[in-house]
Formats: structure tokens, C-alpha cells, sequence
């Protein structure tokens, strides 16, 4: 069966630094479920699935990283100037409550993967990073999939066409 | 409607998961709570007993939907690999269908499902995977147990419903459950496969009468009454192989209604050896009455007569035995016709050459329901064992 396996990295634990009582890293508390990315040929992919913190603590999703593209971020989607629906940097990152979940839904939140160095097929399997604001890290593993939606315009760019970069 | 409630709208609720989950392990106590959960669910219909939430296991020794109870649905999808797809794809598409089939047939939305309210309810869903010889070649596995059938003098067999290198069959009570996972499955077969052929078919609906009721066919017959019980020795013998695999005979046999119509009641029940009220042989009064083949009418005519159905359906070798579960199919009509129906004629069997081919060469010599009904598709496939979590359907093959 195809679920995100994980692999969690605990670098550099800030809360030590700052001498706050010690704190579990972020990546430590995160569990992901349903990840999938959409299939692409070579223009731009997106992640989707349920990011849960069972942690007490909020933790702050900072960066997405992946070694199938030198060029990923964390998105949201939100009307622009002419109410058109369109997707842009998530500013600050990814907030997830404690004891709470992240949705990333085509269309709305998601995990953006630009250019990548070769096409995602259906059936590929790809390994993305999560890097939280302490700077640890977890390492996710989901299957690709052919899928039609998830067409989000970027913002600041005139293209109506999908692939707005 | 799901856009003015988005949170909902996304996977299938927690109501729905708990109905599957009681339907699932606790039987008869899981009824008491699906109808306590139910009148929650909907005031009006306070003591409706509601069957969408039933689940059957996905994962174990055999796949399901063989032993399964026949659902009243099933649509059987056989698929042609594309030409590129070599072994590595055809395990990444085996990989994708397992983890849909695993989700669905549980009632939870598969990955990427664009209408996952349609996934809540999943009707007994199954969904079991057959393979033609091109994914066995591909597999590195013998491809010898599901070589093409013999050609049967009675055969008229058309492309559009024969062969396919891999098999969906999908089955669920629910018709609607059946079109969505059907749809989400071969989303995921598309960059895979093509669509060779889809056959839908159709028993009583669930509630119409008693589970485990003999079905009937559009010629008003019991079909399928001397048939293989699953969880007997018998069974176990005569269908699983032991990886957990079986084989599969898949044929759509036509059934002319016209000249059907033109058979008066006792030629009918002559044609077959059994009576149509209740499907008793003809030298008995219950179904499942041993038949007398030596009976003779006072003229000194066998009561079941040398051509009937049923006398030359039996072999005196009890190892030529399968186990049938067929369907009917009822589709539009062309021309001037005014119906266009039919069987499809199910078998699972350990092999298809000593049981299947042995018994349908004695029905191609000589059965009196030839003269109504035609062979008009033909296909047979390996049936791989199930799969544990973290597997797909089929690994073992490509592991060996």
C-alpha cells in the first residue's frame, strides 16, 4: 500500500538557544498521510495530502525541498485584484496547531515543485523534505499520480494558461 | 453541496468510517450499531437498515471477491497494456490500483479522488485483479495456465469482448460505488493501459432475497446450482492453488430471447433437466435434489433427457468441477432488436485445461441450450493471490 513514509532529521534545536524549557523538535511531533503529487512532464508539479502535529506545541513549516527540483515553496491560493483565484508564496510558512492538521488540497494549500529535472510520471515515487522552523526536518516519500486539476495561476504573471513561470 | 461545506466535503465523515469499520469485525453485533448509527444519521428514516457502510477485507491470503458473496453489481474492465509499459511500469500501475482498491473497497477516498463523497459508501465493495499473458510474460512467470481457451464449434466469438491483458473486476452493491471506483481506477490505468472491453452485470438487488439464494438468469432459469461451496475441502482442492492464486474463465455467452420466447414451458425445463419454479431436477421436487439420470418416463425416455443441460454439465470425474459465479448483462439493443442479454459465465478453477476445457468440450458436443444461447467472448486469466499491507497485487509473481 502507497502511504508517505517518513524519515525525520532533528537538527539544530532552537528552542536551546533561545533558553526556553526544552521542547520535542518539530519534525519529531509530524506525522503525513495521503501525500501525492500531481504527474507533469516538465513544467510544474504540486504535493497534496494531511500534515497532522500531534504535538503540543504549533510548529511552523519554513521550507519544502526535493531533489527532483531546485525550485519548490509552500503555496496558498487566494483571490487576487480581480477576484480570480490564483496561487502565491505562503509568507511565513505553514502554521500547524498543536494537536492540529495542515490540509493541502488542490487549489488551496499545497507544496509546489517548479521545473522539475525530469518528468514525474504516474507510479513515480518522490521524496520531499519539510524543514520547520527549528530547522528539523522530516523526509517524505509519496507516489505520483496522473490528475487534471491543480491547474492554479501563479500570481504576477498575465498567463491564464496554467503554467504561469 | 460540498462548496458550502468544504471541510466535510473532503474525505468521507467520520460516521461513514465508523460504519464501515463495525461492519467490517463484528457481524451480527455490527448490524445493532449500523442501525443505532443509522437513525443518527437519519431521523426520518429512523429503523431504515442502511448496507452502503458493509466493507469486505481487502488484504489477505486470497483476493476477495471470489469466495465474496456475489454483490448485485459487477462490472468486469479488461485492459490492454500500452506498448511501452515493461515490467518496472506494469508494477508502478499495480502499485497505484492496489492502494485505490485497499482505500475504496474501505470506504475511504482513494489518492487524487475528485469525488470522494462517492467513496463513503462503499456497498461490500471488491475489487480483484486478474492477469492476462502479456503482465505474466512481463512478471517473468508462466503464462502456460491462462493460454487462450480451445476454439468451440458453438463459439462466435467477437475481438470487443475477448482477451485483455489485465482484468478489473470490480463488485459492490451499490451500482453508483461500482461507476466510481471503476472511474477512479482506470484514471490511475490511463497512462498504463486502454480499455479493451467493460462488461456490466447485474444479479438480484441486495434485500431481494435471501443472501446465498441461487440466481437467476434472463431465461427465468436457477443458474448455477451444482456449484463449488466456499470453505470446503472440495473447494480449497478444486480452486486455490497454493500461492493463493486461481484461474479465471471469463465468457460472454449471448441468449436469444426471441427463440427462447418460442419454447413453451416444458420444452424449456426439458432443455436444461431442471423444473423453472424452483430449479428441482426433473426427478425431483427441491433444488438441490440429487438429479436421477436413470429415470425413465413410462415411454422409456430418460426424465433428464441425453441432451439436457445439466446431464452434460456433470462429469463422472469429480476432479472436472469449478466454481461458477456469473452475472447477466442486459445491454441497449441495435437495430430492430428489442433486447441485446445475456450470461457472463464466471469459473474460477486450480486449472483451466483439466477442469474448465474438459466440461465445455462435453457442452460444444451436444447441449440442448445451444440452440439459444451463443458464445460471443472469451477471455481467462490468472488471478493472483492477495496482498498484505505495504504489497500490490501480484508481487509475489514479480518477485519470484
Amino acid at each position: 500500500m502507497l502511504s508517505a513514509s517518513a524519515l525525520v532529521f532533528l537538527a539544530g534545536c532552537s528552542s536551546s538557544e533561545t533558553g526556553e524549557p526544552q521542547a520535542s523538535p518539530a519534525a519529531s511531533t509530524i506525522e503525513a498521510k495521503d501525500l501525492w503529487l500531481k504527474a507533469t512532464e516538465d513544467d510544474m508539479s504540486s504535493a497534496f495530502g494531511i500534515i497532522e502535529n500531534t504535538g503540543s506545541s504549533d510548529v511552523t513549516i519554513t521550507k519544502v525541498t526535493s531533489a527532483v527540483s531546485a525550485n519548490t515553496g509552500l503555496h496558498e491560493t487566494v483571490p487576487n485584484e480581480s477576484g480570480s483565484m490564483v496561487m502565491r508564496e505562503k509568507t511565513g510558512g505553514f502554521t500547524i496547531p498543536a494537536h492540529g492538521e495542515l490540509e493541502l488540497t488542490p487549489g488551496e494549500n499545497h507544496l509546489m515543485i517548479m521545473d522539475p529535472q525530469k518528468p514525474l510520471e504516474a507510479g513515480d515515487d518522490v521524496t520531499l523534505t519539510l524543514v520547520f522552523s527549528d530547522d528539523s526536518s522530516i523526509e517524505l516519500t509519496a507516489p505520483v499520480k496522473d490528475f487534471a486539476g491543480a491547474k492554479e495561476s501563479y500570481d504576477g504573471t498575465p498567463s491564464q494558461s496554467g503554467h504561469g513561470h | 453541496m460540498a462548496g458550502e461545506n468544504p471541510v466535510d466535503a473532503k474525505r468521507p465523515s467520520r460516521r461513514g468510517l465508523l460504519f464501515a469499520g463495525a461492519a467490517t469485525g463484528l457481524g451480527a453485533i455490527a448490524a445493532l450499531g449500523i442501525d443505532s448509527l443509522a437513525q443518527s444519521a437519519s431521523p426520518a428514516g429512523a429503523s431504515e437498515p442502511l448496507h452502503g457502510p458493509e466493507t469486505v477485507p481487502f488484504y489477505g491470503e486470497h483476493q476477495a471477491g471470489i469466495t465474496t458473496e456475489p454483490q448485485a453489481y459487477a462490472s468486469y474492465v479488461g485492459l490492454s497494456l500500452r506498448e511501452e509499459v515493461d515490467r518496472d511500469g506494469v508494477q508502478k500501475l499495480l502499485r497505484l490500483l492496489t492502494d485505490d482498491a485497499a482505500r475504496l473497497t474501505q470506504g475511504r477516498e482513494a489518492l487524487a479522488d475528485t469525488e470522494p463523497e462517492l467513496a463513503g459508501l462503499p456497498a461490500r465493495l471488491t475489487v480483484t485483479f486478474g492477469f492476462g499473458t502479456a503482465v505474466l510474460e512481463l512478471a517473468g512467470s508462466s503464462a502456460a495456465h491462462v493460454k487462450p481457451l480451445p476454439e468451440f464449434g458453438i463459439d462466435r466469438l467477437e475481438p470487443r469482448w475477448s482477451g485483455g491483458d489485465l482484468l478489473l473486476h470490480i463488485a459492490a452493491n451499490d451500482r453508483l460505488t461500482v461507476s466510481h471506483a471503476q472511474r477512479m481506477l482506470l484514471k490511475d490505468a490511463r497512462s498504463f493501459a486502454t480499455v479493451k472491453w467493460i462488461q456490466d452485470g447485474f444479479r438480484r438487488a441486495r434485500g431481494s432475497e435471501a443472501s446465498g439464494t441461487t440466481m437467476r438468469n434472463l431465461f427465468g432459469q436457477v443458474d448455477g446450482t451444482v456449484n463449488l461451496v466456499p470453505g470446503t475441502e472440495d473447494f480449497n482442492q478444486l480452486v486455490w492453488n497454493e500461492d493463493g492464486s486461481t484461474t479465471m474463465v471469463l465468457r460472454r455467452i449471448h441468449m436469444n430471447l426471441e427463440t427462447w420466447d418460442e419454447v413453451d414451458r416444458s420444452g424449456r425445463e426439458f432443455s436444461v433437466g431442471r423444473t423453472l419454479d424452483n430449479g428441482a431436477p426433473l426427478t425431483g421436487s427441491q433444488e438441490h435434489d440429487e438429479p436421477d439420470f436413470r429415470r425413465l418416463t413410462v415411454n422409456g425416455f430418460a426424465v433428464i433427457s441425453d441432451q439436457a443441460h445439466i446431464r452434460r454439465a456433470r462429469s463422472e470425474n469429480p476432479g472436472e468441477r469449478i466454481f461458477r459465479r456469473g452475472y447477466n448483462y442486459d445491454v441497449p439493443p441495435a437495430g430492430e432488436d428489442i433486447s441485446d442479454s445475456g450470461l457472463i459465465f464466471v469459473s474460477y478453477q486450480k486449472s483451466v485445461s483439466k477442469q474448465y476445457v474438459p466440461l465445455q468440450q462435453r457442452l460444444d458436443q451436444l447441449d440442448a441450450l445451444n440452440q439459444w444461447t451463443t458464445p460471443i467472448g472469451s477471455a481467462v486469466f490468472l488471478i493472483p493471490p492477495g496482498c498484505q499491507e505495504q504489497g500490490f497485487i501480484g508481487d509475489t509473481l514479480f518477485a519470484a
